[in-house]
């Protein structure tokens, strides 16, 4: 429970549903000091556990929050700096799930003697007809909240109720405040959650205690544009703060940590048909042979809407993706999640 | 439901709150105020002050109300800091303190400059006396030393250090928000200056406590405005609040005895009960059930021949219902060497290949209040930073439980929690992934220490 309305009114809806319900926070990365401090928002602060504390309270059912630092240390924050550095740019929120959610969360509820762990996602578990479980865009969802769920495996899925995927934002706000749960009206989240502020290059400065070099604009060819400031400022298909006075509208095509310099392009630049990832995994189809071909949805970033594309086994832990048409800034370190029928078939990295 | 969390707050006696009761609506006058009901409260206040100043031995006029443990400290250590400012800046401390001292001192260091030391302690949490004279320089203006430590009970050396502090002509404090109605303690034998209590912790109200301070240390007022406290301390006066410390401090001096026997009766049992049905387990703390090893003092020798009786009395001890004075121990509890180095009612375990808070929900789920640590603002967990500093791995440190008893609990009571400690501990190293590799041998470095120490027994 973040204290947000979607989790908080999950667990009034499974309750109505005579499940035997236990509120859990999981507190990941802030410190107390800074916890006290930070008024409001964000889904991981203090505020965050009176607010869900206090829903668990009107609920009355148990309530914990329980201490996810060391393994949100390590599998969240020392995996989003590490790819930075490596001149990609990761998502966090895909690595939360499925290392800190699905798999420290769910281990201490197994233990604790849960059977499910529930969530306020928009999305459905849907358990196909091959037998397997996969996320599913609940169909009225105004962002999509599958994305970064790509990741789960079937064991996690088995152990997961979504129970507000089934309605919209509108109703469950209208549920919430129905069923008199004080957090009906809270702002929703944004951001990452450990970078409250946005600003990704000054938290990674001060998780390494360093300050990153300046370096080279080029172009594809080689030639020096400007200096820009450390390329963990950057990310592939950036237009703004580039600073670069080129008379037309230039972004960024390819980051190069080995070289620390930060490649600029024209628009056409930006696009790309094809692309590979690795870091394979399988939600609604078991598995695609090595050599096998077949034709999905693709999203290459949380917000993309999706391009039809045909993913090629081309490796053991490779699938190489041609879209239908051209999509924009193929970013290293995204996910590329395809779907079949609104269901996530599978997803991995990108290179 | 059974509560083994009185380091986290006691029950408020019921002849507590009797005392107190008047104090709300009846003689409810403004201690500051010239007419009779104000006199009340006056009178009602000082005869509190008397009561605490006689359990530690100091004048009534060196006691200070304060609002909490924590302020008491923030007084102790920020004012101190200003008062003897043209002396030095040097703090030395410990790695154990309470969140109270340390934070405090932090922020002296990062905002006024000051500079502290903190000091190490040995494997069972207790601070060598020899290195807090080490650690004194030129401009050590103030030692502070916790009497006891709040999670593994550790009795810490309190009076040699103040012998050491005297003879330096540095100031000395202690926080004895653990150990104040817990053990015997008094300002004089102990040499400590300045010294922290709090109210709840030994069966008085929340929200008040008091800064013991020797009349001729040059502390400054910590609260600003009216005369309250001898100009030192403003704000009105919290009367029932005070009314109830007084009365809960009378109560803590007059059964303190066996208390103080009871209650280590129940330690040794439940520590000696865990160890027989729970394996890999790991006491943090000083180990009462130790035999008494060659290089160590005297004094530990007078320690287990004390606890030793209460073991063999452990019978008698369950039996007695009603809580009266024991001369014998009344005398001897003079002295805090006799009781040996743990509280009397601390119990604290690691338990391997288990993630602490698991067990203490799962023993919530079964209405048995423990702690895992010092409580925090949010209710979560950090690393103890206590259980750190006695070389504790971070996985220990996490697997840690501590049951802090009070002369109320009962040996049913306790059969029932160790009971329930073992099928979960059972339970849920039969989930953990490190247990099935401890247990295919392919677990090293990290848990042989420990369980060596368990086989030796």
């Amino acid at each position: 429970m973040s204290g947000g309305v979607d989790s908080s009114t999950a667990a009034y809806l499974l309750k109505k549903q005579g499940y035997n319900v236990i509120g859990v926070t999981m507190q990941i990365w802030q410190e107390e000091s800074e916890c006290r401090m930070q008024a409001e928002g964000g889904c991981c602060g203090i505020s965050a556990v009176e607010d869900a504390r206090r829903v668990a309270r009107v609920l009355d059912i148990p309530y914990y929050v329980m201490n996810f630092r060391d393994v949100f240390q390590k599998k969240v924050i020392d995996y989003f700096v590490r790819e930075y550095l490596d001149g990609r740019t990761p998502n966090p929120c895909i690595a939360c799930n499925r290392y800190v959610k699905w798999e420290s969360l769910l281990q201490r509820s197994l233990e604790i003697g849960a059977d499910y762990i529930a969530t306020g996602h928009y999305a459905r578990i849907r358990h196909l007809e091959n037998g397997r479980f996969a996320i599913a865009n609940s169909a009225t969802a105004a962002k999509d909240q599958t994305y970064a769920l790509y990741g789960l495996t079937q064991e996690q899925l088995a152990h997961t109720l979504m129970p507000v995927g089934d309605y919209t934002k509108p109703e469950i706000r209208a549920i919430a405040e129905e069923a008199g749960l004080p957090v009906a009206h809270k702002h929703d989240s944004q951001e990452i959650c450990f970078v409250p502020d946005g600003d990704y290059a000054s938290f990674i400065e001060r998780e390494t205690g360093r300050k990153l070099p300046s370096g080279n604009f080029v172009t594809r060819e080689g030639k020096i544009l400007g200096k820009h400031r450390g390329i963990i400022h950057y990310t592939v298909g950036q237009r703004r703060g580039l600073d670069l006075p080129m008379g037309e509208r230039v972004f960024v095509t390819e980051i190069r940590p080995d070289t620390n310099e930060v490649v600029i392009g024209k628009g056409a630049d930006v696009y790309a048909d094809t692309l590979k990832a690795n870091h394979l995994t399988f939600m609604g189809i078991p598995d695609l042979p090595l050599g096998e071909a077949q034709h999905f949805l693709a999203k290459i970033r949380y917000n993309h809407r999706g391009t039809g594309c045909t993913v090629r086994r081309t490796g053991e832990d490779e699938i190489t993706c041609i879209f239908d048409e051209p999509v924009r800034a193929v970013t290293p370190g995204q996910a590329i999640v395809y779907y079949r029928d609104g269901y996530v078939a599978g997803g991995g990295i990108i290179q | 439901m059974i509560y083994l969390d009185n380091a986290a707050t006691t029950r408020t006696a019921p002849e507590v709150v009797s005392e107190m009761l008047p104090y709300f609506s009846e003689l409810y006058g403004n201690p500051s105020s010239i007419y009779g009901i104000a006199q009340e409260s006056k009178a009602a206040i000082d005869k509190a002050r008397e009561s605490i100043a006689h359990v530690i031995g100091s004048r009534t006029d060196e006691i200070y109300f304060t609002s909490c443990g924590s302020e008491s400290d923030n007084w102790a250590l920020k004012a101190a800091f200003e008062a003897y400012g043209d002396k030095g800046k040097h703090i030395i401390t410990t790695k154990i303190e309470h969140p109270a001292i340390r934070n405090t001192c932090e922020y002296l260091e990062r905002e006024r400059g000051a500079e502290i030391t903190w000091l190490d302690v040995d494997s069972e949490g207790r601070v060598d006396p020899a290195a807090v004279e080490r650690a004194i320089r030129p401009d050590t203006i103030l030692i502070s030393v916790m009497t006891a430590n709040n999670e593994i009970g550790t009795i810490e050396p309190v009076r040699e250090i103040g012998e050491i502090a005297r003879a330096h002509h540095v100031l000395f404090h202690t926080d004895a928000v653990q150990a104040f109605g817990q053990i015997p303690l008094n300002v004089d034998e102990l040499h400590v200056d300045m010294l922290s209590a709090s109210g709840h912790k030994f069966n008085g109200p929340k929200g008040v406590g008091f800064l013991y301070i020797r009349r001729d240390v040059k502390i400054r007022s910590f609260l600003h405005g009216g005369a309250q406290e001898h100009n030192r301390r403003a704000g009105t006066e919290n009367v029932p609040g005070i009314v109830g410390i007084g009365a809960a401090a009378r109560r803590a001096e007059t059964y303190l005895g066996d208390k103080i026997k009871k209650e280590i009766g129940l330690r040794n049992y439940l520590i000696h009960q865990i160890r027989a049905n729970v394996p890999n387990v790991k006491l943090n703390g000083p180990d009462p059930e130790a035999p008494v090893q060659t290089h160590q003092s005297q004094n530990v020798q007078h320690q287990n021949a004390f606890q030793g009786q209460f073991v063999n009395q452990e019978q008698s001890v369950y039996k007695e219902g009603s809580l009266h004075q024991d001369e014998d121990i009344q005398k001897h509890c003079a002295l805090t060497s006799d009781l040996g180095n743990r509280l009397p009612n601390n119990v604290n375990f690691s338990f391997e290949f288990v993630e602490g808070e698991s067990l203490l929900i799962m023993l919530d789920m079964r209405q048995i209040c423990a702690s895992s640590g010092s409580a925090c603002s949010s209710g979560s967990l950090s690393p103890s930073h206590v259980l750190k500093a006695i070389g504790l791995s971070d996985s220990l440190a996490h697997g840690a439980l501590r049951m802090t008893l009070s002369e109320e609990n009962t040996k049913e009571e306790l059969d029932t929690v160790v009971l329930a400690i073992r099928d979960i501990v059972r339970r849920l190293r039969g989930m953990s992934p490190k247990y099935e590799a401890y247990l295919s041998g392919n677990e090293q470095a990290e848990t042989e220490a420990v369980y060596s120490e368990t086989a030796a027994e």
